[in-house]
């Protein structure tokens, strides 16, 4: 099943184009937290302070605890309106 | 309550005059309404823009509209919300979002709309890219403060 991956705006461009991670399913082992995806996804990259979490579509913290079949994103702050 | 994301081009007059009028059941309930307008410039942080992308993250910005607006019914006694949101390519003077609120009374209207759409800037999943005269394509980084 795994743990679906997306990236929003910046964030997407951060991972790089040509890396297919937005919208990639990884495996769950090894991944416990956010913070865990992340470090998988962006290979050395830095996350800001501002960047927002989703899990599941609602917002959680960089140490929030993710499952098989959750669906996790990065994005920045939020610019509608 | 009524959210709605959409690509295409809308007139806030006429979504207004239309959701208006299906409201029939609450003819002599309601004695305020409060109405909020967006729409985009052709200027932002000193630079000439000459259109945007708005991106959202389908299902959760519904979802966290939905939520915003249940939210200010529960705390405003709203009798009716409306949020109309657009997404994709726009252009300067095209409106960006409407958020209408019907209550009782004008305190409960001002209130609630500041609220749902101070809300929205800060929480929904939304990102600005601007095309800027003479320069690469942008990301809004923030928000103009609202208070």
């Amino acid at each position: 099943m795994g743990i679906h991956v997306k990236f929003f705006a910046s964030m997407r461009d951060l991972m790089g184009d040509d890396r297919d991670i937005d919208g990639a399913v990884i495996e769950k082992q090894g991944i416990n937290t956010v913070d865990d995806i992340w470090n998988y996804c962006a290979q050395g990259k830095e996350r800001s302070d501002n960047v927002l979490i989703a899990i599941n579509m609602d917002y959680v913290d960089a140490q929030a605890l993710v499952k098989e079949g959750d669906e996790v994103a990065f994005f920045p702050p939020v610019t509608g309106g | 309550m009524k959210v709605v994301i959409d690509s295409a081009s809308f007139d806030p007059w006429k979504v207004l005059d239309d959701y208006q009028k299906n409201m029939s059941d609450l003819n002599g309930q309601y004695g305020a309404t409060a109405i909020f307008v967006g729409t985009m410039r052709d200027f932002n942080e000193g630079d000439d823009v000459s259109e945007m992308f708005l991106e959202h993250y389908p299902g959760m910005t519904e979802r966290h509209l939905e939520n915003i607006c249940l939210q200010a019914t529960g705390e405003y006694q709203l009798m009716e919300s409306l949020v109309v949101h657009r997404v994709g390519a726009i252009k300067p003077n095209e409106p960006i979002v409407l958020v209408a609120v019907w209550t009782a009374h004008r305190k409960q209207a001002f209130e609630a709309c500041r609220e749902i759409m101070e809300d929205l800037k800060s929480k929904a999943p939304f990102w600005k890219k601007e095309q800027v005269d003479g320069a690469e394509d942008r990301w809004v980084e923030k928000n103009t403060k609202g208070y």
